[in-house]
């Protein structure tokens, strides 16, 4: 507007001057004049028009503004906190004099220490291990654990998250470093291993405590753990130790085993050897009844008739005997020298009564 | 008619530019102070919303009111027991006194090194006044750690703890604080973040670690051993006991066997000794003699008596 107004008057001005220069020129000015009014007349209404509609079109579109499911959009009056709008379209007052700023509070986040992925917050000072130091804790005997975990938050508060703390996010990853070390700190390197479960639990509830007492508004959804191991070099060590857990166990059950396979075994043997000896029982008294009856059989036919039973027992015998024999000589009483006569290698030689001589 | 317009729009827009000069917007995250000249006006101002001043003689100038960190440089730090921390430490802070702020030391990076200068060697005094356990550790928890000499009780007194980190951190927090009161700075905490052995330590550490878990393995391995060899010894007893007794339950049945065998056999044998005698003997001629015996029988015998012809009887 300002502008318009003065760039009229500079024209004005140069119109007046060239006016009582050239004094014999044909007088132009009643044309110019008309010009100008026309031009007064035509372009000023058209202008306020056209900056009244680009002045509204402004406004305008900074008085609405959508907020989508997973967020709420916070309002600041001159700065001033004023109201939260919840997800659909809103309206406000034009900019300049209300302010949105939207907050994602369903959406969880999630804050990872000891991974490839970890994007490290605002710090001031660049640390040379930052990657390797995250991980790297003290336990509570003095050994070192590698704890890498995973921490999952969303923002429950939206005024205190965007008001009351500078840099949420790097107050929360220092946090979450410092409480998890205090945790770790409390427990033993086997501990620290085995109960990680436990740790992610004790972790989650004193970093609430501490970002709620820091009222950045945020609410831990879970902490996870992951792996939790010893450093590199620690590790074979360590293996061994699972490994002499195995071994132990291996010699044990291999032991075990032996004696599993030996006693049944020899249960086995034990019972044999005593049923071969009630056998041998059975048979020798058996045995033992069997001649005792033939015995006395034999003996009470022999008591009968004394003499003929025993010649006639002795000569069944010999009858039995004498044709299984392999040589016989018959050896006359008066031959006195039988020896030379013999072939001595020739089996064994029974004598049967006195051998006083005698020839084939 | 065109001139009184101009003045009109002059005025108006004199006005609006005015206005703008003199109103200012506070945002809930900053607190301001009102200076004319460089001198202060008025009590600071904390509350946000949209806020008047005097145009171009009166200036105002933001300073954050929400909470703030102070990142400290990682550094070593000697315990008292000679263990050398790498430490970083990181606190909480905030402007409560504004005009004491903007006076001492005006702006941000210079309030870090203000911080930097007193938190630093609170921190250092305090570590380095106490053992490596009572920064490590916070409370007397008992922990688990492997028995590795019989007992397992002797190693726990070593950490235990007489202040812990909660209350080392508060006292270097109690040290920082005074001091920086005339800055109009509070600290709200001091919190390690991050503490670990230096280098050199930590691969003695890494072969502390080493040997003791050496050892803890060694350890499984010979209970394993003993518990095998005290198996077998189970074993070995057991099955001498098992074969002992039925070598002492065969013999016993044997004997009883035999011992009633020679009963009846004495019993029947008894009867007459010569005729068990006589017919024993013919039973082992039977036995005995075979196709490889030869046999030399002489006519004088009881056998051969009739060989000669009936001369006798």
């Amino acid at each position: 507007m300002n502008w318009d107004w003065d760039k009229l008057r500079e024209k004005k001005e140069q119109y007046e001057h060239r006016q009582q220069g050239g004094g014999g020129n044909i007088p132009r000015p009643p044309q110019m004049d008309e010009v100008l009014n026309k031009f007064k007349n035509f372009k000023f209404p058209g202008g306020i028009l056209l900056i009244v509609v680009l002045f509204l079109l402004f406004f305008g579109s900074s008085m609405f503004f959508t907020v989508a499911v997973d967020e709420v959009g916070v309002i600041q009056r001159f700065g001033k906190y004023t109201r939260i709008s919840q997800p659909g379209l809103n309206f406000k007052l034009p900019s300049g004099i209300e302010r949105v700023t939207k907050v994602k509070i369903k959406r969880v986040f999630k804050e990872e220490f000891g991974f490839a992925t970890a994007a490290v917050g605002g710090s001031r000072f660049v640390n040379p291990n930052e990657d390797m130091g995250v991980t790297l804790m003290l336990t509570g005997d003095l050994n070192v654990a590698v704890v890498p975990w995973i921490v999952q938050y969303r923002i429950s508060d939206p005024y205190k998250y965007l008001f009351k703390v500078q840099n949420v996010n790097s107050i929360l990853r220092d946090m979450a470093e410092a409480t998890m070390r205090t945790v770790v700190g409390d427990r033993s390197i086997n501990e620290v291993i085995s109960e990680r479960e436990e740790i992610a639990i004790a972790a989650r509830e004193s970093l609430q405590k501490e970002l709620s007492e820091a009222e950045t508004g945020l609410h831990i959804v879970t902490i996870e753990m992951k792996k939790t191991n010893v450093p590199e070099p620690v590790q074979p060590s360590f293996n061994e130790v699972n490994e002499a857990v195995q071994e132990k166990e291996q010699l044990i059950y291999k032991a075990k085993e032996e004696l599993n396979k030996a006693i049944p075994q020899a249960r086995g043997e034990a019972r044999r050897v005593v049923k071969d000896a009630e056998g041998y029982a059975l048979n020798r008294v058996n045995r033992a009844m069997g001649d005792a009856a033939r015995f006395t059989s034999v003996y009470l036919e022999y008591v009968k008739a004394k003499d003929v039973t025993e010649k006639r027992l002795y000569l069944e015998a010999m009858a039995e005997v004498l044709p299984k024999l392999g040589g016989k000589y018959v050896v006359d009483s008066d031959q006195s020298n039988l020896l030379p006569l013999l072939n001595m290698g020739q089996g064994s030689t029974f004598a049967n009564g006195s051998s006083r001589g005698g020839e084939k | 008619m065109n001139k009184l317009k101009g003045v009109v729009l002059g005025v108006v827009a004199l006005a609006v530019v005015v206005l703008l000069a003199s109103a200012y917007v506070v945002d809930e995250r900053e607190q301001v102070v009102v200076t004319q000249f460089g001198k202060v006006v008025g009590t600071p101002i904390t509350e946000p919303g949209l806020k008047f001043r005097v145009p171009f003689i009166q200036k105002a100038t933001y300073f954050p009111k929400n909470l703030q960190e102070w990142d400290g440089d990682p550094g070593q730090v000697p315990t008292r027991d000679k263990t050398f921390l790498w430490v970083d430490t990181f606190a909480r802070w905030k402007i409560v006194d504004p005009v004491k702020f903007f006076q001492t030391v005006n702006n941000m990076v210079s309030a870090m090194g203000r911080l930097d200068d007193i938190i630093d060697p609170a921190m250092r005094n305090l570590l380095t006044s106490y053992r490596l356990v009572e920064s490590v550790r916070d409370t007397d928890r008992p922990m688990d750690t492997f028995d590795v000499i019989d007992g397992g009780e002797i190693d726990q007194s070593q950490y235990k703890i007489e202040v812990g980190r909660t209350e080392l951190t508060r006292k270097i927090l109690e040290q920082a604080q005074p001091k920086l009161e005339q800055f109009g700075i509070e600290i709200v905490d001091v919190k390690i973040k991050r503490i670990n052995y230096v280098d050199q330590v930590r691969d003695a550490v890494y072969g502390r670690m080493i040997a003791e878990r050496r050892q803890i393995a060694e350890k499984y391995r010979s209970e394993g051993r003993g518990e095998a060899n005290n198996i077998r010894g189970d074993k070995e007893k057991e099955l001498q006991m098992i074969r002992s007794e039925a070598y002492k339950t065969a013999e016993e049945l044997k004997g009883t066997a035999d011992a009633e065998a020679a009963g009846i056999y004495a019993k029947a044998y008894g009867v007459d000794t010569d005729f068990y005698s006589f017919i024993q003997t013919l039973d082992v001629y039977r036995d005995s003699l075979d196709s490889t015996t030869t046999l030399v029988l002489s006519t004088d015998s009881e056998f051969m008596k009739y060989f000669k012809g009936i001369k006798a009887k």
